[in-house]
Parts: C-alpha cells; structure tokens; sequence
C-alpha cells in the first residue's frame, strides 16, 4: 500500500473508533446539560446494550431491528432507574459524591452482568453485510460506514431536540439553573431521568455498534467509557458538537500515532495529548469559560 | 479639618462592561483614613462591581487603583487584602463548615507569620501564634456580643448574625481600609441600628470605611460624605445633608 | 491548644495503642499483610482527605503517585545499588517535583477538566510503566526489590514490615493533625468552601492547593516506596487508574471532612474485598452496592455519620 493510502487507511479506522467514542461521549453530554456531574456508569450502558442485544438477538431470536430496539429502551430504563433510585435520593448536592455515586453505580452494574451473563465475553454477527467500499487504494467496511452515519444521525437529533423541541429547551434550562428552573414550575425530576434514559440510550446505540466489531465482555464498557469522557472533556465537556469533534479527534489520532509511531505507545501519547491540550486550554477545545459571579 | 486626613484609597477612571453592559465608566473616588464614605445608587449602579475590581476579585477595563502607596491594578485579590484592604460581600460568603471562631481567625490570615513546616511540626511559635490568633478573634466576637457563639457552625447562625461574623472576619485582619457591601441588607431595624454604632466605633480606631448601602437612613446618619452612582456615573458627590437635595439623585432613584 | 487537637491526640494514642498490640493476638501472616496494605491505604488517603477534603480538588490520579515512588525507589535501588531509605527519599524528592509542576499547571483546572487531567497523568504513567519494557519489566513487573534494612535486622517478613509501616503511618497521621489544626489547615478549609471570599482575606488559592496537592502526592509516593520494599515485587496493574479511584471512593466513604474518614475509609475498605473473595460470585454487587448506599444516605461518609451520633465537632 502507498504511503497515502496507508494514511487514508488509518484515518477510516480512527473515525470509526472515534465515532463510538463521540457515542459515549454524547452519553456524557447529556447528563451534563441536565444534571451537570459525570456520570461514570456511561460505559456500563454500553456493556449492557451489548449484552441485551445478544439475549434479544440470540437467545430469544428476535429480528434484529426489533432486537435493538428493545435493547435500547432497556438500557435507557436502567438509566431512568439509576437516576430516579439512587441519584434522586441522595441527600447532596456535591458532585464529588453524587459522581461517586454513580462509580458505584458503575461497579455495581458490573457485578449484574457478571451475575446475569457470566464473564466470557461474546459476540453477534454483523448488522450489515457486504463487500468494503474502496476508496483510493483503502477499504472502508459498511460497518464502519454504519457507524458513523449512525453517530452523525444521532448528534444531529440531539441537536434539534435541545436547540428546537420545548423539552429540550426545558434541559437546558435545568441545566443553567435548576433552582430558577423549579421557580418557574418546570418538572426538574422527571427532566434529570429522561436525560438519564438518553444517556442509557445513547450507550445502547454505542454498544449495538461496536459488539459485532469487537465483541463485549462485562468490562467492555471501561476503557471505552473512559475514552468517551476524555474525548468530551477534549471538545469541551458538555458540547455536542465538541463531543463529536474530540470523538473523531481522539479517534483519529490513536489510529494515526498507533500506525505510523507505535501501536504500544499509542494510549501514552493520546493521554499526554490530553494533559497538553488541558494546560493550554483549560476549557477544552470549544467550551467555553465561564466566569463566577460575586 | 477633614481634607487633610491622607487620601488612603484613591480610585480614578474606573471603566468596566460585561458583554455590552457598561458597568461602570470613568468613575473616580477617593477614600481618606478615618473616613466613612457612602456609596450608594439604585440597583444595578455598579456598586458591587466597583468593589469587586478594587479587591481585584474582576478586573477593570481602565483605570487605576492606588492603595496607600500601592499600585493595584496588577495584583491578585489575594495580594491586596495582604496590604490591609478588607472587603465584605453582599452575600455574606461565610465559610460553612468552620466554627464562628475559625470563620473569624480565618480573617487573621494576613498576619500569620509562621510556615509550613512550623505548623506542621508544631513548633513553639506556631503555638504561641494560635494563641494570640485565637485570643485576638475571642475578642473581636465579643466586641460584637457574639462570644458565646463562638463554637457553633457558622452556618448555623441567624442572618443577621453571620453578617456580623463577616465583618468580624474582616476586621481580624487588622485593614487600614475596609469596602462594606450592603451589611444592613437583610437586617431588622434593630440590628441596623446595632450595625450603625459598630461603623462608627471602627472610625474611631482611625479605619477608612467605603459603606455600600441601600438603607439611606443608616448611610445618612453615619457617612460624613457620599457619592451616588447612577448607571456606572458618578452623579453627584458631598455631604449627606446636601445630597439629600440635590434633584439628579432624586431623578435618579424615583425616575422622571 | 485546641480541644480539637487534644482530642484527636487521645484518640490517635488509643489508636496507636490497640496497633502495637494487635500482632500478639492475630499471627496470622495473611491478615498481618491486609493490615499493613491498609495501613499504607490509609497513609494515601490520608493526603487525599487533605486534598479533597481540606482544599476542595479532586484527584483521580493518585496511583500515579504511588507507580512514581514504587517504581522511583525499587528502580533506583536495583539499578544502582543504594541503599533502600535513600533511594525513598530520592524518589520522593521527585514526587514532589513532579507534583509541583503539575501542580501549578493543572490545578489551574476547574471540575472535569481536573479530574481528566488527573486520569490522563495516571493512564500515561501506566501505560508508560507497560511499554518502556527494558527499563520497568513492563507488565510481568518488577522482581528482587531489596528490603529496608536496620543493622542486621530485614524487613521481609509480614511482622517486621508491620512494625515498620504502621509507625511511619501514625506519625505522618500525627503531623497531618498539627497541620489541619492550625492556621493552615485553616486556611485550605476556608478556600474550599468559598475560593474567592479566602482570596479577599489574604489566603493566596494557588499557594494552598499546590501544597495539598504535593502534600498528598508525597504521601502516596512514601506509601508506593514502602510498597515496593515490603512486597519485594511491583507490576504496573497495581498503579491503573482503578486504584486511583479505590483511593477516592475510601476517602468519600470515611467522610472528607475529616482525617478520621481516611482511618475508617481505609481501614474498612481495604480489608473489604479479600473478605468479599469468599463469595467472589457477589463481590463487585456488594462492593458498588455499599459504596451507593453510604454516599446515598451519608454524603458525609463514616465519619460524617459518627459526628451526628455523637453529636461532636469534627476538626
Ligand atoms: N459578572 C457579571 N457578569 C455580567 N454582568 C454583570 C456582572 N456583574 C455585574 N454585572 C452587571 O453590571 C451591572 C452593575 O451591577 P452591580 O452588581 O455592580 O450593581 P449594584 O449597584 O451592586 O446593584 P445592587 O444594588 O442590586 O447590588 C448590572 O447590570 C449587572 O447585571
Ligand atoms: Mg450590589
């Protein structure tokens, strides 16, 4: 393969990662334009998605788009549970603690998939079949091609639900302040769990994409989960299009420092990125500064 | 006669806007020692805000600010109140989780003059620093009546009381000048009155006041002069007798 | 002195007391191991509370202190021979410059950003710790670390290492009490609660947060050192960034407000997990379970809990 070919190579898989973790990093988004904390089970949906499919799909032979379907609305539950359960009954406001509350979460959540599907890790055939589209020399499978029309269509309707829809407006209000937001008589609860639900979703969607690539194990989610946050926390934590754009950024140079300088190396220089970006622009690339009022 | 007390404070051109609001502009003050100067304005004058650049918590667009001799433009709020300039907020910003004693030797931090390693190994001036930190702050609480309380979590203390504690933490520090940000806001007639002899006892140890206040009885009885700002302007300056008159503060505060 | 130094003095000597005591009852080397593992915990989190706790930072970074004082030490004393306490106080000297420097750079760093900052430095450490091979043993890890030794007297056995941890732990515990009762521990808690108010006082925030954060780094990196000599062996799987939040989720579940939390944060979740090895099966439900649930319903953690029993002041 030519020198360029090699690179367009290594740009395709790079986007492809990087669109699973723009996924998980829209997952991030959402809980920090409602509730504003991190909420460190995102990469657990992920798993759970995976697993779910694989029961949907296999045990119980149900067609796959109905199968996903369902995985997703089940794993959107359990993040309408972890919201309403324990985060809503935590006596307080510290994000420190509730952020641990959701690490519980996290352990937690592993330690059912341990329990419900074991600890072997499986896998499910492809969504899409196909010959890989060539393109200059590099192959791009219609999975990959899967993948990041599906992280694009969901970045868009995420989009158009915070910027155009009332429900969506209403999030970002509670997000902005959720005192004022509960003066004006706003359901500020029920906004937190259906951001919730989204971010389990939003995970699912990540995990029915990734598993016929990769398969899932039950700490499948951890890695992915913390390349997720780094990529949001790279665009500007909370941003959407900061969550694609560090996503695809992440993604694309992994693949190329793991191509061309050494695939060892690889997550060494992507977290000394991250550590140098941060000391430069301690906002991430599009967040914003924000100033406190006294 | 007053003029000649030193100038102590000296604020000149102060312009600040926050994305399109023109905060403040232009606006020029001074502070002489032993003074209590009133500031006062309708809301969103810009009171605060020229408070928060002189304790260098915002940072202007132009102007300078001397302290005594010190250019503090270029300082860090921290920096400051080290010179001996102490400020209170308009939200009281007690610190929760500390006792009404710590809250107030907190203020004392300026004249801390053991380290590091003093404390951490607890060397006899360490101790004998705490000590006299902490005797200081008794007796500052109990200037204030608040002695008693000196133990409690000081979030626990009714509103006008934490008020008080603030301005306890504030004086510990031993200021030449100190900005008061509406400490009557929020108070019964009572503790307003309580409030007003405690300013005055602080002049009488010679402490430059600037007093941001909307209870214009308190300011009137207790300033010796006062600046009214008016949309980031000054719009008029003087004795409170003759500002009591003048028409643009009039227009000012009751609209045209 | 304060009533609240005097009583966490009594406290501390009763602590001490029942700690040189317990290994004539227990001679069992296993439980003599998960003690002095906990005691090391507790030295860590310990700086953690100071961090957290005290000025208000969050660090999700500090098993890459401990990997720095570990590999620092065990590397220095293997490659060039010296002897095992000076190649502790070499390494953490390092810590400590290390620590600044990011310290006065990330710290900077508000929320999110910091805690990212902080994952990123611990995943780099281990990565580098996996890949620079010849230098680190990469993943198999790191055999043959020589023990400390005091005359003729090794500390290789889980007893003497008993009796040489738990001392350095306790008077590091001892210290950091003076410092929190003082006017600085004042001032960190003063900066925690309100950055800005602290700042119109004369509390310089840059100053306090640097010096709870290379406080705390040096704590983790004497806790790696002693580690690395007592276990004689170290491997990079130790330092990942799951221990890093371990540490932190001890810290929140004694209670950051306090030192007392660390002792119990550490001292009950360390031990927790060889006990929960009986029934592996249920280990991480109960584990996440009863992180949830104390954090649920105590935010305060442990210690928080025990203040409100007995209606008490905490430091
Ligand atoms: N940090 C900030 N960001 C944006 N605008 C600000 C900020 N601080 C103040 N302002 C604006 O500047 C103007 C002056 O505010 P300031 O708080 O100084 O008024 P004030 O005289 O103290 O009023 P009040 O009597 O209500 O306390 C107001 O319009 C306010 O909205
Ligand atoms: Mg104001």
């Amino acid at each position: 393969m030519s020198e360029s070919s090699l690179f367009l190579q290594f740009l395709f898989s790079g986007l492809t990662a990087g669109a699973i973790y723009a996924l998980v990093a829209l997952g991030f988004c959402v809980v920090e334009n409602s509730l504003r904390i991190v909420n460190f089970a995102q990469g657990d949906f992920l798993t759970l998605g995976g697993f779910f499919m694989t029961t949907f799909l296999l045990s119980l032979k149900i067609p796959w788009p109905l199968a996903a379907l369902c995985s997703i609305l089940a794993v959107g539950l359990c993040g309408y549970l972890l919201e309403r359960i324990a985060l809503r009954s935590a006596k307080t406001h510290d994000p420190l603690t509730l952020i641990f509350i959701t690490i519980g979460a996290s352990i937690f959540i592993r330690g059912l998939i341990k329990l419900f599907w074991g600890k072997n890790p499986r896998i499910f055939p492809p969504l899409i079949t196909g010959e890989p589209i060539r393109l200059l020399g590099a192959s791009l499978t219609r999975e990959s091609l899967l993948i990041l029309a599906v992280g694009f269509f969901c970045v868009t309707i995420l989009h158009l639900f915070y910027r155009v829809s009332r429900s969506g407006k209403a999030l970002r209000a509670v997000a902005y302040s959720p005192r004022a937001a509960a003066l004006i008589g706003l359901p500020v609860g029920f906004l937190n769990s259906v951001s919730f639900f989204l971010a389990g979703a939003l995970g699912a969607v990540a995990g029915l994409l990734i598993v016929p690539v990769t398969g899932v194990s039950f700490d499948t989610g951890v890695i992915l989960g913390l390349k997720g946050y780094a990529a949001s926390v790279l665009g500007g934590y909370g941003s959407f299009p900061g969550a694609i754009a560090g996503g695809l950024l992440l993604g694309v140079m992994e693949a190329l420092v793991a191509g061309f300088i050494s695939s060892g190396f690889r997550d060494v220089f992507a977290f000394a990125l991250l550590f140098c970006v941060l000391a430069i622009k301690p906002s991430g690339l599009f967040g914003t500064h924000e100033e406190e009022r006294v | 006669m007053a003029e000649k007390r030193p100038k102590i404070l000296k604020v000149e051109n102060l312009s600040k806007n926050f994305g399109g609001v023109q905060a403040l502009r232009g606006v020029s003050l001074n502070l002489r020692a032993g003074e209590i100067l009133g500031l006062i304005g309708p809301n969103g004058a810009g009171k605060t805000t020229l408070i928060n650049i002189v304790s260098g918590v915002v940072r202007e667009d132009a102007g300078t600010i001397f302290f005594e001799e010190h250019l503090l433009n270029e300082l860090s709020p921290w920096q400051r109140a080290a010179l001996g300039l102490a400020r209170t907020f308009q939200h009281i910003q007690i610190f929760a989780g500390l006792t009404v004693l710590e809250n107030v030797m907190c203020g004392a931090h300026r004249l801390r003059k053991t380290g590091f390693w003093e404390t951490f190994l607890r060397l006899p001036r360490a101790v004998a620093e705490e000590d006299e930190c902490r005797r200081q702050a008794l007796s500052i609480l109990s200037e204030l009546g608040l002695a008693d309380k000196a133990n409690l979590p000081a979030e626990n203390l009714p509103y006008g009381e934490q008020k008080k504690v603030v301005i306890a933490r504030a004086l510990a520090s031993r200021p030449r000048a100190i900005l008061l940000d509406e400490p009557a806001g929020g108070l019964n007639e009572k503790e307003t009155e309580e409030l007003g002899e405690i300013i005055l006892r602080l002049r009488e140890k010679g402490l430059a006041i600037l007093l941001v206040e909307h209870d214009l009885n308190l300011v009137m009885r207790i300033c010796e002069r006062v600046v009214v700002l008016n949309q980031g302007e000054v719009i008029a300056e003087g004795p409170p007798c003759e500002i009591q008159n003048d028409p643009r503060v009039l227009e000012a505060y009751l609209g045209k | 002195m304060s009533s609240g130094l005097k009583r966490d003095r009594r406290i501390l000597a009763g602590l001490a007391t029942a700690i040189g005591m317990i290994p004539f009852l227990i001679n069992n080397p296993y439980y003599l191991t998960v003690l002095n593992l906990s005691a090391l915990n507790i030295l860590t989190v310990c700086g953690l509370t100071l961090l957290i706790g005290y000025a208000g930072q969050i660090s999700l970074g500090h098993a890459g202190f401990w990997a720095l004082g570990a590999y620092g030490s065990a590397l220095l004393s293997l490659k060039t021979g010296l002897n095992p306490w000076l190649t502790t106080a070499l390494a953490l000297g390092f810590t400590l410059a290390v620590s600044a420097g990011m310290g006065f750079t990330v710290l900077r760093l508000k929320g999110n950003y910091l805690v990212m900052a902080t994952l990123a430095f611990n995943l780099a450490v281990y990565f580098f710790l996996v890949e620079a091979e010849e230098l680190t043993g990469g993943p198999p890890g790191l055999p043959g670390i020589p023990p400390y030794t005091l005359g003729s007297l090794a500390f290789v056995t889980d007893l003497a290492a008993y009796y040489l941890i738990w001392p350095v732990v306790l008077i590091t515990l001892f210290l950091t009490f003076n410092l929190v009762h003082s006017g600085e521990g004042r001032a960190l808690r003063a900066l925690a609660s309100g950055e800005i108010a602290a700042a119109c006082l004369g509390i310089n925030p840059r100053r306090y947060k640097v010096l709870a954060f290379v406080l705390s780094a040096a704590y983790a990196s004497l806790a790696g050192s002693l580690y690395a000599h007592y276990f004689s062996f170290i491997s990079p799987k130790t330092f990942d960034i799951f221990f890093s939040v371990e540490l932190v989720a001890m810290c929140l579940f004694g209670g950051k407000g306090s030192l007392w939390g660390a002792v119990l944060g550490a001292g009950l979740l360390t031990p927790l997990p060889h006990f929960l090895s009986i029934f592996d099966e249920y280990r991480d439900l109960i584990y996440g379970g009863l992180l949830m649930g104390v954090l649920i319903f105590f935010p305060d953690g442990l210690s928080g809990l025990m203040r409100k029993l007995y209606g008490r002041k905490a430091p």
